[in-house]
Parts: C-alpha cells; sequence; structure tokens
C-alpha cells in the first residue's frame, strides 16, 4: 500500500501521531486527537499513557470510541478515577505531558476559542464551551492543536478566548511563570495542510507543508499574514502500515477521516 | 420513579442529574418532562441529549454546565435554538425565552461540587487565567492565597435541590455501588440537599458489605432508590449494556427540527406511562445489540479479622 492516494485528513491525523514519539503521558481530546493519539500508541509511541477527562488514566482502549467517555476506554485500563482526582492530581499535580486540543478559531499565537462565533451573550453560533481545555491549556506541560484549516478558522481575532495559547504574542512565557502555570502552551498546530510551530515571540509559522497542499492554498486560509519557515519542508507522506492502522482498525467506518 | 420524582422534585429546584457519559438517568428526565415540571435550573458538566429534551420540552429555566455538545456528534440544537441569535427572532424560540447560561469548565464544575460537598464557601482552582470566562461568568473569581501572593480563581460551591444519580446497584438501604466511569456522582450527590439513586438491580446488603471499596454513595445521603433497569439508555452501564451511538447519531436530525423533536417527545416521553413500556417499544433485538461481552474483575480477598 505503500504510495496510495490518502487524504488530507489521513495526513493531517498521521502528521499529529508522529509529533508524540518520545512522549509519555498524554491527554486526548475527543474527536480528531483521540484518533491521532491511538495511533501514536501503534507506531512511534507504544509506551504512551492515554488520559481521558472523564477519569481513566493508562487506557487501552479496544475500539475507536464515538464519544469521550466510552466503556472501551475503561475495561482493561490501568486506573478509572473520580474527575475530581483526574483533574486535580493528574493534570494540575503536573503529570500530563502532551495536552491535545481542537479548535473552532485560533490565531496566530495559538489562543483558541470553543466558545461562541459573535458575541457572548448574543451568539451566531454556540459551541461547546470550555470541558477540559481551559484547564488542559494551561497545567498540560505543551498543547498539540489539530484541526482543519480555514481563513474563518484561523483568524486575527477569535471571538472567545476560551483557552489561553501564547497571548498576545511576547511576554507570554513570563506570565505564564508569574502565574505558576506547569505548561508552555502550544508547541504544534496540526491541520490538513501543514505543521506549524511557534517562534520565540510566540507567534506560529509554517514548518512543514503535506504532500498536495500549496503554500498559496496556506495563505488563503490564514486571516494574517502567515509566517512561512525558510526551507519550509514537505511532510512525509503516511506510510502503508499507519494508513492500513487507520483505515482498518482505528476509523473503518471513515467517520473522521473520509 | 413516578413517586420519586413527584415527591422529591419540585417546581424552581436546581437538579442535576449527573453521570459523565456514563450512567445518565434519561428515565428520571422523561419522567420529570411527563410531570410538567417547570423553571427548573438543570446542572450537568454535559448536558447531553437528557438536558436537550428536557429544554425542548420547557422544563428548564437556565443551565449550568460545561461542555454543551452532542458527545462524538456535533451540538445539542434544541439547546441552541433557544440560545443563538438568528433564532431569538423567530415567533417559536422567542415565546420558548432565552435560556439561561452559568458556565464554567469541567474542573469548575467539579470543584463546585465538591466545595457543596465539603460546606465550603468558594474552591481554588488553577484554570481560567487569561481567558474570557470569567467575564463570561462573573461568579468566577481571582483569589490570592493566604500563604503568599498567588492569585488562582475560585469557583463558588453548587448544592443541587437534588442529584440524580444512575448505578449498576444498590441494597434496600440505599448504599449505592458504581464500577466504570465514576464523573462526579459521588461529589453531587453528597452536595445535594434531596437524592434519588436509579439502580439497575437492588442486592442484598450482604453483597455491598463483601466489597465496600465499591460503594459511590451510602444510603445515609439517599432518599429514594428506584430500580429501573435500563433506565439509562441511550446513555450505557458499565458492564450492562453499551451506549446507544445509533440514537446519539440520529438524535442529531431528529433535534434539529422543532417539529420532528416535539413528536419525538410526544412518542417517546408523553406517550409511555414509564420506562418499561419505553423499552418494549425500543424491542428486544435493540436491547440484545447492546449488550457487552464479559471482563470480570479479578476479586479480592478483604480477610477475616474477629
Amino acid at each position: 500500500m505503500t504510495g496510495a492516494a490518502f487524504t488530507p485528513n489521513e495526513m493531517m491525523v498521521v502528521a499529529a501521531a508522529r509529533e508524540l514519539a518520545d512522549r509519555h503521558v498524554c491527554f486526548v481530546g475527543v474527536g480528531l486527537p483521540n484518533i491521532a493519539v491511538n495511533l501514536a500508541k501503534r507506531t512511534v509511541a507504544p509506551d504512551l499513557e492515554l488520559v481521558y477527562e472523564a477519569g481513566v488514566f493508562g487506557a487501552r482502549p479496544a475500539r475507536l470510541p464515538l464519544s469521550i467517555g466510552d466503556p472501551t476506554i475503561v475495561t482493561g485500563a490501568t486506573a478509572a478515577v473520580s474527575m475530581f482526582e483526574l483533574f486535580a492530581f493528574y493534570l494540575q499535580g503536573g503529570l500530563i505531558d502532551v495536552g491535545f486540543l481542537g479548535a473552532a478559531q485560533i490565531d496566530r499565537f495559538g489562543n483558541i476559542n470553543t466558545t461562541v462565533i459573535g458575541p457572548y451573550d448574543n451568539p451566531k453560533v454556540r459551541l461547546p464551551g470550555s470541558g477540559g481545555a481551559c484547564e488542559i491549556a494551561i497545567n498540560a506541560r505543551e498543547v498539540f492543536v489539530i484541526m482543519r484549516q480555514s481563513a474563518r478558522s484561523f483568524v486575527e481575532r477569535i471571538d472567545f478566548r476560551t483557552s489561553p495559547g501564547n497571548l498576545g504574542g511576547e511576554g507570554a512565557e513570563a506570565a505564564r511563570r508569574r502565574q505558576g502555570w506547569l505548561g508552555r502552551g502550544p508547541t504544534v498546530v496540526v491541520t490538513d495542510l501543514g505543521v506549524y510551530r511557534f517562534d520565540t515571540d510566540g507567534e506560529m509559522r509554517l514548518e512543514l507543508l503535506h504532500p498536495g497542499a500549496t503554500l498559496e492554498q496556506v495563505r488563503a486560509s490564514i486571516g494574517w499574514e502567515v509566517r512561512i519557515a525558510e526551507g519550509v519542508t514537505a511532510t512525509p507522506s503516511p506510510t502503508g502500515e499507519e494508513l492500513r492502522l487507520l483505515r482498518e482498525e482505528l476509523d473503518p467506518e471513515g467517520v473522521y477521516l473520509r | 420513579m413516578r413517586d420519586a420524582i413527584a415527591e422529591l422534585v419540585r417546581d424552581g429546584d436546581t437538579v442535576a442529574i449527573e453521570g459523565f457519559t456514563h450512567l445518565i438517568s434519561f428515565a428520571a428526565g422523561h419522567e420529570i418532562i411527563r410531570q410538567g415540571r417547570r423553571d427548573l435550573t438543570l446542572a450537568r458538566l454535559t448536558p447531553d441529549l437528557v438536558y436537550d429534551q428536557m429544554v425542548a420540552a420547557g422544563v428548564a429555566r437556565k443551565l449550568v454546565f460545561s461542555w454543551l455538545g452532542n458527545p462524538g456528534v456535533g451540538g445539542l440544537h434544541a439547546i441552541r435554538r433557544r440560545i443563538e441569535a438568528a433564532d431569538q427572532t423567530d415567533g417559536d424560540a422567542a415565546t420558548a425565552g432565552r435560556l439561561e447560561l452559568e458556565e464554567y469548565s469541567h474542573f469548575g464544575m467539579v470543584a463546585r461540587y465538591t466545595a457543596g460537598a465539603a460546606n465550603l464557601p468558594f474552591f481554588p482552582l488553577r484554570s481560567y487565567f487569561e481567558t474570557d470566562l470569567p467575564v463570561a461568568n462573573p461568579l468566577i473569581r481571582p483569589i490570592t492565597s493566604p500563604y503568599g501572593d498567588e492569585v488562582v480563581y475560585a469557583v463558588p460551591p453548587l448544592k443541587p435541590d437534588v442529584t440524580i444519580v444512575h448505578a449498576q446497584r444498590a441494597s434496600a438501604g440505599g448504599d449505592v455501588q458504581v464500577w466504570g466511569l465514576l464523573g462526579a456522582q459521588k461529589e453531587a450527590a453528597f452536595a445535594a440537599e434531596r437524592v434519588i439513586a436509579v439502580v439497575e438491580e437492588l442486592v442484598d446488603e450482604d453483597v455491598v458489605r463483601a466489597d465496600p471499596n465499591r460503594t459511590l454513595i451510602p444510603g445515609l445521603v439517599v432518599d429514594a432508590i428506584v430500580v429501573e433497569p435500563w433506565g439509562a439508555h441511550p446513555s450505557y452501564v458499565q458492564g450492562s449494556y453499551d451506549r446507544d451511538n445509533a440514537f446519539y447519531l440520529a438524535w442529531d436530525a431528529i433535534s434539529r427540527d422543532e417539529a420532528r423533536l416535539q413528536d419525538w417527545l410526544r412518542e417517546w416521553v408523553h406517550g409511555v406511562a414509564g420506562r418499561s413500556e419505553y423499552l418494549e417499544k425500543l424491542g428486544a433485538d435493540r436491547l440484545t445489540s447492546l449488550r457487552p461481552g464479559s471482563a470480570p474483575s479479578g476479586s479480592v480477598d478483604y480477610g477475616e479479622y474477629r
């Protein structure tokens, strides 16, 4: 299957999974993060400990759960704990290496909106809100963001800051230290077009461009003048094994990836 | 169930039907709808379909929550129609009235129940820094540590008038045992004025006493035990039945259309006397298909000490 065609969504999940190499404890979000983390566990990070906000440490899901609170995350897990324990001891206690978040809107500094489009009191679209995202963004040692890219989602100004990223850019790290955060904020943003990392001033820059995607597409789907790394390189295509795992084991019905 | 709701849930109450994806008492939610309660404040981390249905049925005035979605599927459309701008000018939604919201994060909601259960005036947490949440909800407030100059955020206690939980089993004395995801049910129960526990099965007190570590909520704080097998459907009970994901997916289409949703409520809530009729309508095949395989725990020896 090597060299087989793949979709932008498949490339996105594969690229996100590879970012988890060498990471140990990962807080899993619903949807795309869930697939990426489960792929990583089967490829680059076999020892990865999966933590679900529903109250599970060391999950071994035997199927890809539709919801984040599926019974398959409990059976065979290391520990099923109360949500208080999960958030207070595991997350706030500093045991989470990577928090994986999705977003409806993101700005150049990696601040995230999952609450409303439009004004809070009279929203055009009401989104789910924080869930655990706000405290994950603050307490996980680093944050990975995975989301599809469009001019509607990569915006100059987010309508509501649900989960803090690099705040206003410069000075974000100082603010985090002053306020006693354990995390260093967002470090990677993976989209269907490429992979972004953050400069020392807190702004994201395109680092990898997925095969088939163009810089024109990237620029057209971002609401600010995006930084592009010098010598931006192509993301290695998904391997046959990565695609097989996605298609046969993790998303056989193509709910997320087609 | 009818008696428990009639006796313990009153108009204007703050009601928490807790259970994080797991063990959500839809049976209690439906009975509250049938009995026509009004002006309830509904608290839950994840309002889920049960509150979408209750809001559509007109029992609620306000939501207290932290994640407003159909898990794994999308939005909660009945609730969204009562929040979003475009719908407020329509006749239907305007007369239905805008739903009042009080919004936290997950940890904030769990911390609120914890403060309520422990009789504390607030609970401190490291969240909300540099976000718009304390602006949207002024009850989330910064507080300086009495032991230094560190600032954290505080949330107020949440003490529901009634907390309703679903569980695998309980004794007749109301001692409730749970396994699988524990959510925030313990905290929500201890925080509440009144507690209704709905269980799959009533067991002898000996069964509870043989495994005391599995007791989540003691009868001491439980006011009513209701035996209602499958009372959590379409959510699930670890080891008994699976989440009915097909229904969660189907609800997306049903709830997008207010007329269709109201038809659904007429048929599946008002149109049945209680959970057993609901289950008959659902059919044995559907229920059988949700039965999981077996994965028993090893047993432990507590030892005998005389």
